[in-house]
């Protein structure tokens, strides 16, 4: 066993996974442009009219950012699961719910931040009124950590399977509902001429929530998959 | 060891489980049919049709206590996984995923007889109303943790995974439940109370709670009648499951 502290252990992690993020730049643009196609289909399904989309723009948005981040978070432990450093993670002697943590952040990161950033470009293709664009990114930065940190669980359990990416979705979309209700919910409140101060409230509670119980949960479930 | 462990360890162990559940599953499934069958006649016939509803509310004798069950019995299977996980116990782990098909066929259930219902009484089968969406969540958890037991294949590990997922939704459970009612409400609210006195006639009451008391004896039987047939297969090269099958049951 080294004599790393927890946080040296963190921030080691944290630097090789985002270093390996930024090296296969493929794993974190498929995510995105799958996202960009889905909200441009929506228009193309849809039709063009203007009051529409700007109606169902949150909803869309948010389910878009739902999908684009299951596809993700399939690849969150499976390369490490493959090559077997997740064995050696578990066996380091470090408190896995901290080195679990760092892989949380790093793929926040890299699949969570983009989004964000990319969300006032489809705020203008769905025709999102200007003002509620700074409640849907409030809402983006406070709902796309808890996909990463609940979907992490998900992850965990289905590493090692074979369909696991289907099952992925199958486990984590029921547990994800309460997000996306207070996050569109927030944004569609905002467009109706109403304040959004407790739907984001709420959000961050539920953010608050899952940061302090999934890395334990995503813990146990690594240690199971991975015996 | 205090009698509470012991009392656990004793059962949890599959010999003497199997012997005991034997002798208590033909008890459970004769108290479930003689209380379905008489709350059932009574429902169905001797009870007066409401006034507002006709004879559609009958369903009710059904669909009221499967809508209970199916959050019992979640709740149930997530206790017994959170059990089998913490002690290792895998009888409690047996149960637990014994139950998983067992609540996503009462809410099933509940979900067809309510939109069964809705059609005569709201005008359409389905709402995305708050009570039938969080039971169309609750099935979709139990589908998730069946589809997850059955994806693994080795027993020991699917059993673990399948009772943390399960773990996870029941904190989740209430959640979804709040969010959902905020989102949208059109059920209507709760008719029977255990306190506050129930606004419903004592002569259509009572055959609804001797419902909902068969739908418990009915999860027993059924609950218990799988975990051994779970038992037996998984089991069946040891020497307990070989007596148990080749000599035909001996009482203790």
């Amino acid at each position: 066993m080294s004599g790393a502290s927890p946080r040296q252990a963190f921030a080691a992690l944290l630097r090789r996974d985002l270093l390996l993020a930024v090296r296969n730049r493929n794993e974190i643009l498929q995510p995105l442009l799958f996202l960009l196609v889905v909200v441009s289909l929506f228009p193309l399904g849809l039709g063009p009219g203007p009051t529409l989309l700007g109606r169902i723009a949150p909803g869309v948005i948010w389910i878009a950012a739902l999908l684009a981040s299951m596809l993700s978070l399939d690849n969150l432990f499976r390369s490490d699961y493959e090559d077997g450093v997740l064995e050696q993670l578990i066996v380091s002697g470090q408190p896995l719910t901290v080195l679990v943590l760092a892989k949380m952040l790093a793929h926040w990161l890299t699949a969570g931040v983009p989004i964000i950033v990319l969300c006032p470009l489809l705020a203008v293709w769905l025709n999102l009124p200007a003002f509620a664009l700074p409640t849907l990114v409030k809402s983006l930065l406070l709902g796309t950590p808890i996909l990463t940190l609940v979907g992490a669980i998900g992850a965990a359990l289905t590493v090692g399977l074979r369909q696991g990416g289907q099952l992925l979705a199958l486990l984590v979309f029921p547990l994800l509902v309460p997000v996306l209700i207070f996050a569109t919910g927030a944004v569609t409140l905002v467009v109706d001429g109403v304040q959004d101060t407790a739907h984001l409230g709420l959000l961050a509670a539920l953010l608050m929530l899952a940061m302090t119980l999934a890395p334990f949960g995503c813990a146990a479930a690594l240690k199971i998959s991975v015996s | 060891m205090n009698p509470v462990m012991k009392f656990i360890h004793k059962t949890g162990s599959p010999a003497f489980f199997y012997r005991f559940s034997g002798l208590l599953v033909p008890w459970l499934w004769a108290a479930f049919i003689l209380l379905a069958g008489w709350g059932l006649y009574q429902g169905l016939w001797v009870v007066p049709a409401d006034y507002l509803q006709g004879d559609s509310f009958r369903i009710i004798y059904i669909h009221v206590p499967s809508a209970w069950m199916s959050l019992l019995i979640y709740f149930v299977m997530a206790v017994l996984g959170i059990i089998g996980l913490v002690w290792h116990i895998r009888v409690a782990e047996i149960l637990s995923i014994c139950s998983a098909p067992i609540g996503a066929a009462f809410t099933a259930v509940a979900l067809i007889t309510g939109s069964l219902w809705g059609r005569p009484t709201w005008g359409t089968y389905w709402v995305w109303d708050a009570r039938l969406t969080s039971e169309l969540v609750l099935l979709f958890l139990y589908l998730g943790v069946m589809g997850l037991y059955a994806a693994i294949d080795e027993p020991r590990k699917a059993h673990r995974s399948a009772a943390l997922l399960a773990a996870v939704g029941l904190v989740n459970l209430p959640i979804i439940h709040y969010s959902v009612d905020w989102w949208n409400t059109l059920h209507q609210g709760s008719t029977v109370s255990l306190l506050g006195g129930s606004k419903m006639h004592p002569s259509m009451l009572i055959p609804l709670l001797v419902m909902a008391v068969a739908a418990k004896f009915f999860y027993g039987a059924n609950l218990l009648t799988r975990a051994r047939n779970h038992l037996l297969a998984q089991d069946f090269r040891k020497r307990w499951a070989r007596d148990a099958l080749l000599k035909g049951e001996r009482q203790p």
